[in-house]
């Protein structure tokens, strides 16, 4: 009884945690203009199955993709198993499910502890990768300190939670009288042979309890990680830019005082203008940035891929992300704070590095879109500060005056029809 | 020395009561870019041999404004695109065909939320069509056994997928062709997009276009083929900056094309 209750209010902790983090995460999302992607919404339930489900767009990097699969998958189906723990800490049961589905029971467990002991090994293999496997975007400077932590943090979690697991099987398949008949259980019970029956209960309770707190703490992690993308994977890529990946979305306002410009006559159907011409700050950027910002796992195929990172630039898209969830952060815990998300976060540079290449878009797993939120900083920077390059000054004067970006009479456009 | 080509501007055929089949969108580096504008006699050449009734906008023709919107110059860009949707409408423009592929993408990706919906072509793509309806044969002899590598512009490649048109193009030429390690979906941007054209790079350790023709020339091409303008002159100073424009040519797809018939 003590122990049904002790779990209750595990549970019930875990669960008002993650419920005050997700409460967070909103008024993160609800910083920025609202979203207008709620169209098409077949299609997105596509792109989500697709891309997030379905892992679309990892198997340009097989190794990863491989092992990547196996924790994703053994992340989704040995959660399963959670059900069962549940129910046996509300009911004060041990193994609830095992006698009703007997033999589909074992095959289960059995099919959950290779699946575990796989998740062990990719881990490893991860953390070898991270560590020994000279990959320039685990090397790189944007994960400098708490990111790498994290990232490690992460991988050192999932792997003690599947030992305990195991573990909690194994202790059970060494007792005289345990119902373990389980295939990596029973390989590695002998390990625990020297224990008495009443250690051995205490090994198979202290870890499922174990197990179960750990999960919960797991999961009140995830909000504050970049691992949060093991949930945010499923909205953000619902949330995905659908139309033509080289359409910049334009601005109303401007359409209509050009229009108004143009033709007189003309009556524009709302007078709305927003408070500001492209974005200086995560308030100005779109909800779909900011859950970006969010998903974003930190995993650098767009930095890698990126043409500027190559040659040395500072900019680097993954850097863009992870700046911009620092600030939604940061104007969560310090409302007062005056930084902003350019300069403070973003520096000029950088922003000025971009091709608009689109590398960083195709790369991404989880179709983050780094270089919408490069162009919105853009647009503010010339449409509110006039702050471009002397250089890029020039073009536009030129586009403006010649109708092209370099210096020569309109008039002349069609010269090279006369010449040899 | 070649003859003037003698395009006739849409003012000209819309005088004479013609209406041509296409319009070829030239583009600011075709217009002024003396190498750019090889490109576009080539491809007016392939037209006209090809027997496509088409016309330019000549002096009517003005920047897209995609330069100004890549720098964040939304007002500048709509200026543009607003004046110009009004000629093509004017002159009732359905279909386009232009060299560039940013011109191509604004076209066709960006001036359909302004009010300006056309069919719009990139060259490749134009030439690929007139190549399977018969109406444009190449001659393989002069590419022969020589070795080609492609370079993907961005705005064709990665950003509107289109993969195949320069390359079936490319494999009439009876030319060997090759694939540098980024290419398609992962092909490396020659470092001119986003107005990076008009502007000094940011300090780093390499220029983006050294980068990209040190990786075309690992495959020990004669000629690396493209299909922009602003990449052209990328890989050519990149070739020039390792000394191989001896022994390299860079060379548009519709150039190699008018080059392989003799035009």
């Amino acid at each position: 009884m003590i122990e049904q209750v002790a779990f209750l209010l595990v549970l019930t902790l875990g669960a008002a945690l993650f419920a005050r983090r997700i409460i967070r995460l909103r008024r993160g999302l609800a910083m920025a203009r609202p979203s207008e992607r709620h169209d098409q919404p077949s299609e997105r339930w596509k792109v989500m199955a697709r891309v997030a489900l379905g892992q679309g767009k990892m198997g340009g990097r097989p190794v990863a993709a491989f092992f990547h699969v196996i924790v994703y998958v053994g992340f989704v189906l040995i959660n399963v198993e959670v059900l069962e723990i549940l129910l046996d800490g509300i009911t004060g049961q041990h193994r609830i499910l095992q006698a009703p589905l007997g033999g589909l029971y074992t095959a289960a467990i059995n099919f959950f502890e290779i699946l575990g002991v796989l998740v062990i090994l990719a881990c490893v293999v991860f953390l070898l990768r991270r560590e020994f496997g000279g990959i320039n975007r685990f090397n790189h400077s944007d994960l400098t300190g708490w990111p790498r932590q994290d990232a490690a943090i992460i991988l050192y979690t999932e792997i003690v939670l599947m030992v305990a697991l195991l573990v909690m099987n194994a202790a059970e398949a060494a007792l005289p009288d345990g119902h373990a008949p389980f295939v990596v259980a029973q390989a590695i019970a002998p390990l625990f042979a020297g224990l008495s029956p009443k250690a051995l209960h205490h090994v198979m309770e202290g870890a499922w309890w174990f197990h179960f707190v750990g999960i919960l703490a797991f999961l009140n992690y995830l909000p504050q990680s970049k691992h949060f993308h093991i949930i945010l994977a499923f909205p953000n890529t619902w949330y995905s830019k659908l139309d033509a990946r080289g359409r910049i979305p334009a601005m109303p306002a401007v359409t209509r005082e050009i229009k108004a410009m143009l033709d007189p006559s003309y009556v524009p159907d709302s007078a709305e203008s927003p408070a500001r011409f492209g974005a200086k700050d995560v308030q100005d950027l779109h909800f779909a940035n900011v859950l970006n910002a969010y998903t974003c796992t930190e995993c650098g195929r767009c930095t890698s891929e990126c043409p500027a990172n190559q040659t040395g630039k500072k900019l680097s898209p993954r850097k863009i992300m992870m700046a911009t969830r620092d600030r939604v952060e940061q104007v969560l815990n310090e409302p007062e704070n005056t930084q902003t998300l350019l300069d403070g976060w973003i520096s000029r540079e950088e922003l000025w590095a971009c091709t608009t290449c689109n590398a960083c878009v195709e790369a991404c797993p989880l179709n983050i879109d780094p270089l919408d939120i490069i162009q919105q900083i853009r647009q503010y920077l010339v449409m509110e500060e006039s702050a471009a390059p002397a250089s890029l000054n020039t073009m536009m004067n030129n586009v403006e005056n010649n109708a092209a970006p370099w210096a020569y009479p309109q008039a002349d456009r069609g010269l090279w029809t006369t010449e040899n | 020395m070649m003859e003037a080509l003698h395009v006739p501007t849409l003012a000209e055929m819309t005088q004479r009561g013609e209406k041509p089949d296409v319009l070829f969108w030239v583009g600011c580096a075709g217009s002024f870019d003396d190498r750019a504008k090889k490109i576009t006699k080539a491809f007016a050449r392939l037209l006209q041999r090809s027997g496509v009734s088409f016309a330019v906008l000549g002096a009517e023709e003005s920047c897209t404004g995609d330069p100004a919107r890549r720098a964040g110059n939304e007002f500048l860009f709509q200026m543009q695109a607003l004046a110009n949707i009004e000629v093509l409408q004017a002159y009732e423009v359905q279909r386009i065909v232009t060299t560039c592929p940013h011109c191509f993408n604004t076209l066709k990706n960006e001036y359909p939320e302004l009010g300006g919906s056309f069919e719009v072509f990139h060259h490749t793509q134009y030439l690929q069509t007139l190549l399977k309806e018969g109406k444009l044969k190449v001659e393989g002899g002069a590419f022969k056994g020589k070795r080609i590598v492609f370079h993907d512009p961005c705005y064709l490649g990665r950003v509107n997928q289109e993969y195949e048109a320069p390359r079936a193009l490319l494999s009439t030429l009876e030319a060997e062709l090759t694939e540098m390690r980024r290419c398609k979906k992962q092909g490396l941007c020659c470092g001119a997009g986003g107005a990076q054209m008009f502007k000094e790079p940011e300090a780093g350790d390499k220029d983006i276009n050294h980068e990209r023709a040190e990786e075309a020339l690992s495959t020990e091409p004669a000629i690396i083929a493209t299909g922009c303008p602003f990449c052209n002159t990328m890989m050519t100073d990149g070739v020039k900056h390792f000394e191989k424009e001896g022994s390299v040519q860079v060379l548009d797809i519709a150039e190699a094309i008018a080059q392989a018939d003799e035009l």
